[in-house]
């Protein structure tokens, strides 16, 4: 049987991964991606919970969540494409006029 | 289909439907406007704001007796959310002012700025009243997308750009951390209704997923109003957005987002309310050491006041600890009026701050230094003065806002029993007059070289004395504000 | 073992490689298409938990729409690595560290306490996730799933709708190549 605890433990791996993603990766579209994979793993929980409960509000979240990661990832990925025609760079780390 | 709610549920969002129609308005108009003349749409956006305020009263009063819940309690539309949808508005309003000439003499365009920052404040209005996760997550996000592109407007100017880089991936992340805190608490309270999360944390025992949950909910929400250890990257922010942005950031969304922690945290998960306080403990005691300690070094004015908003944010933290401890003998609420006042007092103040920084032209983007106020009295001794009241209201100096706002909050965390971190809160205070004063010695001990950089605006000047009479006014006749925060809690 | 366990064990391995291999790539392309594995193989879960509705937006709008964004902007911003240069920050070590103990610690709290969950309650029957709410009408899940979106959830879901207008205002503002108005 599948149970919600298998999709709780797959999504704080996922989580997990995401975060360290953001941690330690300098490469903006990577951190991106890395926070893409943060909402699935909520998702996955939303899911399993709306699945155990048996209570659709889960899934309604999802799907607004997708809609704001689309958003997201709209105004992120011009962000990064401003900041490449400046600096053509699109590491955080080299973006750093601003010290202290 | 038939529209599912009563329709008198579309009274109680008539200013946010309103606000919403004239941006779109104002984004069509843009088209039709040539740059140069484009300071009539943020006229128009202001009257917008004013239209939207207005209506406030007007909602509550036709909508039925308050609090009223709404679209199948979504939001509820109460003092609480009135109060802070009022400074939201007036926030929104004086960053347009703020704007007019910065936008103005750019080449960028004026019509989108504006519909922006009227698109954020309706996320904020949804915020200040929402009462349900996903209503007030989604608002959260509609004011978080317009301020991303807000924080990098000015495409190119680099600090613009890696600003709005920084806002992002912290914005971003934070929503993440925040949201799956959300999704372990549907887990255990099975909904996400604040009031029914009450009432099934309320019937159910001590859960780890529940706790998880509630520690990253409250990380998510600690990252929001810039507090340590996820201040990081939010004095970059602060220094590298357009002035007026930055004056934005440092408090229209501050107030929000403490408006929904308050409702997360005392109506959603107020029954665990002694689980969740000592993480606010810990990080209101960072937060105030890293921010005054950090305001300390820099040379940046932009950057100093954020790092100054960044130690009020660890004040503000200690009236929601000190409400997190319940009520007092009388059965009064120790902390939460107190918060409404502070806050307050911290938008007049930091608006004014701001507002003074707007009129000393910069020698270039966002390289504003302490060294510009340098001989300001001798030059403009009304200006000087202004600024002289801002900072002694910041530094929490009598007869000012800040004063008032700091005292009630202190004393409310001493009698909610955190006296260590009240008395830490007045030692830090103090350590904030150092660079509070540094701002006042270039004004009045230090002679000015050359010619002063000064802005001929109207329009901010206005705000700024606004803010003056605002700080002061608090200050010496606290009375009737007291009363009226303490008429807007929470139930 | 039944079907519904082994596709959860594949599934769910394929999308952990892929969010590994998200991480660890040093060009973005590879990081994106690593992502699309973990996408669509989150979908294929969404599926064995009943989730139809949720998991064809996943394809559509993560596989389809948000990935392919992704690729345009790895195209636009053709960032060419020095060889040696490096890809990760100066603490990557102390924040994998962290990382990993989170995992353990957390991890392990968070999942005894998911376990506790399904040993004390069985999961609701499937079928409620396919009724549509206060009716008790058998439908289907995206029927389901729309009412309520359409009725309970319409404030946040127009608001939803103005935020997505902000995204595509700010998407122009900030990637137009040229700003200036003309007189």
């Amino acid at each position: 049987m599948v149970t919600v605890a298998h999709y709780v433990g797959l999504s704080f791996v996922l989580f997990t991964i995401g975060v360290v993603g953001v941690l330690i990766r300098r490469n903006l579209l990577t951190v991106l991606m890395s926070i893409e994979l943060i909402l699935n793993a909520v998702n996955i929980n939303l899911v399993a919970f709306a699945r155990q409960l048996g209570d659709l509000t889960g899934h309604v979240f999802v799907v607004f969540v997708i809609a704001v990661a689309a958003g997201e990832a709209a105004i992120g990925l011009a962000i990064v494409v401003s900041l490449y025609r400046l600096k053509s760079t699109v590491s955080l780390d080299d973006a750093s006029e601003m010290k202290g | 289909m038939t529209f599912p709610f009563p329709a008198s549920d579309l009274l109680v969002i008539l200013p946010e439907l309103v606000l919403t129609q004239l941006a779109l308005g104002i984004l069509l108009w843009a088209t039709v406007v040539r740059k140069g003349r484009e300071a009539t749409l943020a006229w128009v956006s202001i009257a917008s704001l004013a239209a939207a305020a207005v209506l406030i009263p007007v909602a509550a009063r036709l909508s039925g007796p308050l609090p009223r819940a709404a679209f199948g309690g979504m939001l509820t539309l109460d003092r609480f959310s009135i109060f802070f949808k009022v400074l939201v508005l007036l926030a929104t309003a004086v960053t347009i002012l703020f704007s007019l000439k910065f936008v103005g003499t750019s080449s960028y365009p004026g019509g989108e700025y504006y519909a922006l920052l009227l698109f954020s404040a309706v996320g904020m209005l949804f915020m200040a009243s929402g009462t349900h996760l996903v209503s007030i997550y989604i608002a959260l996000e509609l004011m978080a997308l317009s301020q991303y592109v807000l924080a990098g407007y000015f495409k190119r100017e680099t600090k613009s750009v890696e600003a709005a880089a920084k806002y992002f991936v912290l914005g971003a992340f934070s929503s993440g951390v925040l949201l799956y805190g959300i999704s372990l608490v549907y887990g255990a309270a099975g909904s996400l209704d604040l009031g029914d999360v009450a009432r099934s944390l309320a019937a159910t025992p001590r859960s780890s997923l529940l706790g998880v949950g509630i520690v990253l909910t409250a990380s998510g929400m600690l990252f929001k109003i810039a507090s340590a250890p996820f201040h990081v990257w939010a004095p970059d922010v602060y220094e590298g957005a357009p002035t007026p942005i930055s004056a934005f950031f440092s408090v229209g969304p501050k107030l929000a987002a403490y408006a929904i922690f308050a409702r997360i945290f005392f109506v959603g998960f107020g029954p665990r309310a002694g689980d969740w306080a000592p993480v606010l403990a810990a990080s209101a005691a960072l937060t105030m050491v890293v921010g005054n300690v950090g305001a300390l070094l820099q040379q940046n004015v932009k950057r100093m006041l954020g790092y100054s908003s960044i130690g009020h944010a660890g004040y503000a933290l200690l009236g929601l600890l000190a409400y997190a401890s319940g009520t007092d003998a009388r059965g009064e609420n120790f902390g939460l009026w107190a918060i409404l006042i502070y806050l307050a007092a911290y938008l007049l103040m930091t608006l004014g701050a701001f507002g003074l920084v707007v009129l000393l032209e910069a020698k270039g983007y966002a390289t504003e230094s302490v060294d510009d106020f340098n001989g300001l009295s001798k030059k403009n001794p009304l200006a000087a003065a202004a600024m002289l009241v801002f900072l002694l209201s910041l530094a929490g100096i009598p007869p000012t806002a800040g004063f008032v706002g700091k005292y009630f909050l202190f004393s409310a965390a001493m009698k909610a029993g955190w006296p260590s971190l009240a008395l830490l809160a007045v030692l830090m205070s103090a350590v904030s007059l150092f660079y509070y004063f540094r701002i006042a010695r270039a004004m009045y001990l230090v002679e000015g070289e050359g010619e002063l950089r000064w802005r001929e605006e109207p329009a901010v000047a206005a705000a700024v004395a606004v803010c003056v009479a605002g700080t002061l006014l608090l200050g010496i006749l606290p009375q009737p504000f007291v009363a009226l925060a303490k008429s807007c809690l929470l139930p | 073992m039944d079907v519904s366990l082994a596709l959860f064990w594949a599934f769910a391995a394929v999308a952990v490689a892929g969010a590994v291999g998200v991480i660890v790539m040093r060009q973005p392309v590879h990081s994106a298409l690593f992502l699309l594995l973990t996408f669509l193989a989150v979908a294929v879960l969404f599926v064995v938990a009943h989730a139809e509705f949720v998991a064809a937006v996943q394809v559509l709008v993560y596989a389809g729409g948000i990935m392919v964004l992704f690729l345009y902007t790895i195209m636009l911003v053709n960032v060419r690595r020095q060889a040696g240069e490096p890809y990760l920050h100066r603490q990557a070590g102390v924040a994998l560290g962290v990382g990993l103990l989170l995992l353990a610690v957390v991890g392990g709290v968070v999942l005894g306490d998911a376990r506790r969950l399904a040993d004390a309650h069985a999961a609701a029957p499937a079928a409620r996730l396919t009724e549509v709410v206060g009716s008790g009408v058998a439908a289907g899940n995206s029927q389901a799933v729309g009412w309520l979106l359409y009725r309970e959830y319409l404030l946040p879901f127009e608001i939803a709708s103005v935020l997505l207008l902000v995204a595509m205002i700010g998407a122009v503002v900030l990637g137009k190549r040229t700003m200036e108005k003309f007189d």
